[in-house]
């Protein structure tokens, strides 16, 4: 397959997934916002998420003011934003478009109308019945996507990259909202009835709730919740899920050059794969987060350089 | 008033024998059934994405192509006659072109001023002498032809360079089957959807000497070219790679694509890019969508294209006027379809006519295409042709000017009922393994009442082009 193609798939998926994800993050912060709180408590909820998209310069240079509705807008629908649901989805679908002979017909109709609906309302009309309906819309457009793609295509090199692309953002993206969340919500030593309604919320954003209560059935605990989003090895959103099938997909299109970035993957699996959660809590779950992206940061890097971008021009007799 | 030839209707107002079944069905539809089938067909062109973008509007802005439920019928005698001429004009011009690029005995003999082919922009003197396989330089013809007078085809242009609009061709003819299959039962209509097939079929045939089992790919310029739902189309009907120029690489004169497994060599390019943009190192150093090398590779025979670099120069409209004399000189043959008469601007005794009579004329620009740059004299206002009478004495050699010819029509559906419209046809001819062609092409239609003009660009649609089996 062409490199430009199999980057497009890569990204086309990426973004799918990153717009999924932010509008579950959005939602979980949305929820969590309507728990009693301290306004100031609650602009700071917001204000985590533009810093934890690094967006906090674009933010300043258009709005004065951090609150709900600024954040909204300008992670919902500001094309400007290069990281909003609203170009996430453009871009997406800019990806699509770059190799709409590769994918279904039904996968470009899916994400194509999706784009259209999306583009063709304001903000206020997005958000007309709340914000909650809005992010339902995009988690649900992602699955039908995704949905669409597993029933319909060829499993061949094209399924695994844009698979490969899924899993990487999602792993870095549960990371991410899991490190935002536990950051604010961690007591120190005090138990509040709110955290039980914070703790769920986080959950419900990753659609673990019920996983959690099946699995664990005992109260909600942050050790647990850690837990289960980064070690529970059956659970789709999970660290460990994530990075099997990133794994797994890497192994399908290997070629000649990507043995080093297999390994790394096959490194990081592994390691997730056999940590105890109270190790990773006594390093310091902030910490180990954050390594963990920079490692699925380098990995991205890897896959670029061993399959999409080729910066030099190899040729091993190719003819 | 001036006569048009109606396709569907005779002088007398009665319907023409092959269109009479089609006409009793008309009659016998509910207008009710026809508009729901119109939206249905509208929403499914849009859904599918069957678009293309306008050059000067927004950009990436995307405009669907108007589509007519009432097809171009064709009986199939009128066609083979077409046919046959098409098929001697193609193999002419390709001739025409060998002959340039090599010993030039058309301009020897004289039939052509040799300043007008070797000072054309479109002569690439960069391919003097390259052999090219087959001695085929214009694999893909879209040859434009209309109909006019009492009912006799003009060719109107030669398409020799990047043709587009056969996707258009085949999306018609699957919509018309999807929305009025019964049609199809009650008449014999000659298959268009095996024209991907025949195109991989000639480019196959086309490929460097000593390849067997050659690899093409269609190079397009990328997602924002017009064109690109139809690169895309023909790519994957192919089932070859839609390569854009940064996917390849020229390496010890052989081309190569980047693929996940490494490089893979390249044999045939089908290319949807301009001679202008095709190798910065050849051409315009600043394009961005070539490949640097390519015409090293292509004359070193490692690498076909198709069409073939230069191909411009017989398409050219200060050519076109030749081409029934490269008829009569390579093939001993009078040519079967007609030209349009020219007048050749840059010869003074033309150009003083066509001055004194620009309200008749159809002025173009010898290098334009799309229906940009030109001139229709009884459709132009006063402003309008005092602009081109300056253009014309400015740069006389820049135009050229026929007469407004009476292009036939052909009832369309149009915002109040049904009205006729005029159309033209472009039938696309495939040159590699002898020359083929599926039977008809892209009729398009002028949809603005009284328009010449049926460029989709200008506000053109198209309709489903039948050609009627015996």
């Amino acid at each position: 397959m062409l490199s430009r193609t199999a980057d497009h798939l890569f990204w086309m998926s990426r973004y799918v997934e990153r717009a999924e994800n932010l509008a579950r993050l959005l939602d979980v912060t949305w929820q969590m916002s309507m728990v009693p709180q301290s306004l100031e408590a609650a602009n700071q909820n917001w204000y985590a998420v533009i810093v934890l998209n690094s967006l906090e310069e674009t933010f300043a240079r258009k709005y004065s003011e951090v609150n709900a509705d600024n954040v909204l807008r300008f992670m919902v629908s500001d094309p400007d934003n290069p990281a909003s649901l609203y170009s996430c989805l453009r871009l997406g679908r800019e990806n699509a478009h770059a190799v709409r002979g590769t994918i279904t017909a039904e996968m470009w109709e899916t994400l194509n109308s999706t784009w259209l609906e999306l583009r063709a309302q304001s903000y206020e009309q997005l958000t007309a019945n709340g914000p909650g309906d809005f992010f339902e819309w995009v988690k649900i457009k992602s699955s039908l996507i995704r949905g669409v793609t597993i029933g319909t295509m060829l499993q061949d090199e094209a399924y695994h990259f844009i698979r490969l692309g899924t899993l990487l953002e999602r792993a870095d993206n549960t990371a991410r909202i899991l490190d935002v969340k536990y950051h604010v919500l961690k007591p120190k030593g005090e138990e509040g009835t709110s955290d039980f309604y914070q703790w769920g919320a986080l959950l419900r954003s990753v659609s673990a709730f019920e996983v959690y209560r099946k699995t664990y059935r005992a109260v909600i605990n942050p050790e647990r919740v850690a837990e289960l989003l980064i070690l529970q090895p059956d659970m789709p959103r999970s660290l460990l899920f994530c990075l099997k099938g990133v794994v797994k997909n890497l192994e399908l299109v290997a070629n000649d050059q990507s043995g080093e970035t297999l390994r790394r993957a096959g490194q990081l699996y592994c390691e997730i794969r056999y940590v105890r959660i109270e190790d990773i809590l006594e390093h310091g779950l902030h910490e180990y987060l954050t390594d963990f992206m920079d490692r699925i940061y380098d990995l991205g890097n890897g896959i670029s350089r061993d399959f999409l971008v080729p910066v030099a021009t190899p040729i091993a007799e190719a003819a | 008033m001036a006569y048009y030839y109606n396709e569907m209707y005779d002088a007398d107002g009665s319907v023409r024998p092959h269109y009479r079944r089609y006409a009793e069905w008309l009659d016998t539809t509910s207008p009710e059934r026809i508009a729901r089938k119109r939206a249905e067909g509208d929403l499914a062109f849009r859904r599918v994405g069957i678009t293309f973008a306008v050059y000067g509007e927004e950009a990436g802005k995307e405009r669907l192509i108007p589509f007519d439920i009432i097809p171009r019928i064709i009986p199939a005698a009128e066609w083979s006659d077409m046919a046959a001429g098409l098929r001697q004009r193609v193999k002419a011009l390709n001739a025409f072109l060998h002959d340039i690029y090599h010993d030039q005995e058309i301009l020897e003999a004289g039939h052509i001023p040799a300043e007008q082919v070797l000072n054309n922009g479109q002569y690439r003197p960069e391919m003097k002498g390259v052999e090219v396989p087959g001695q085929i330089y214009a694999h893909i013809a879209g040859v434009d032809v209309v109909r006019a007078g009492a009912g006799e085809f003009y060719v109107l242009e030669d398409n020799l360079r990047v043709p587009s609009g056969v996707s258009y061709m085949i999306e018609d003819r699957k919509m018309m089957m999807r929305l009025f299959p019964e049609l199809f039962a009650r008449h014999k209509v000659a298959p268009v959807q095996h024209y991907p097939d025949l195109l991989l079929d000639n480019l196959r045939a086309v490929a460097p000497v000593g390849v067997s089992d050659p690899t093409c790919v269609v190079l397009t310029p990328g997602a924002y070219n017009s064109a690109y739902f139809e690169h895309t189309f023909l790519a994957q009907q192919m089932g070859v790679e839609l390569v854009e120029g940064r996917d390849l690489f020229v390496k010890d004169d052989t081309v190569y694509m980047r693929t996940t497994q490494g490089p893979k060599r390249v044999d045939v390019i089908y290319r949807r890019v301009d001679d202008d943009f095709l190798d910065p190192e050849a051409f315009r150093p600043d394009s961005m969508i070539g490949v640097p090398g390519l015409l090293r590779a292509c004359k070193a025979g490692r690498v076909t294209l198709a069409n073939a670099i230069g191909t411009g120069v017989a398409d050219d409209k200060s050519i076109y006027p030749y081409v029934p004399e490269m008829i009569r000189f390579y093939l001993g043959e009078e040519p079967i379809l007609n030209n349009v008469p020219t007048y050749m601007c840059r010869k003074p005794g033309d150009l003083d006519y066509v001055l004194a009579h620009l309200p008749e004329l159809v002025v173009k620009e010898v290098h334009g295409a799309g229906g940009y740059g030109m001139l229709v004299g009884p459709a132009a206002t006063r402003d309008e042709i005092e602009h081109f009478r300056k253009l014309l004495k400015a740069r006389p050699e820049g135009y050229i000017a026929q007469p407004t010819l009476a292009l036939s029509n052909c009832p369309t559906f149009v915002e109040r009922g049904i009205a006729p419209r005029h159309l033209d046809l472009r039938p696309f001819v495939l040159s590699g393994n002898g020359i083929q062609m599926v039977p008809g092409g892209l009729t398009r239609v002028a949809l603005r009442e009284g328009s010449l003009v049926v460029n989709s660009s200008q506000g053109g649609g198209t309709k489903d082009t039948w050609v009627l089996e015996d």
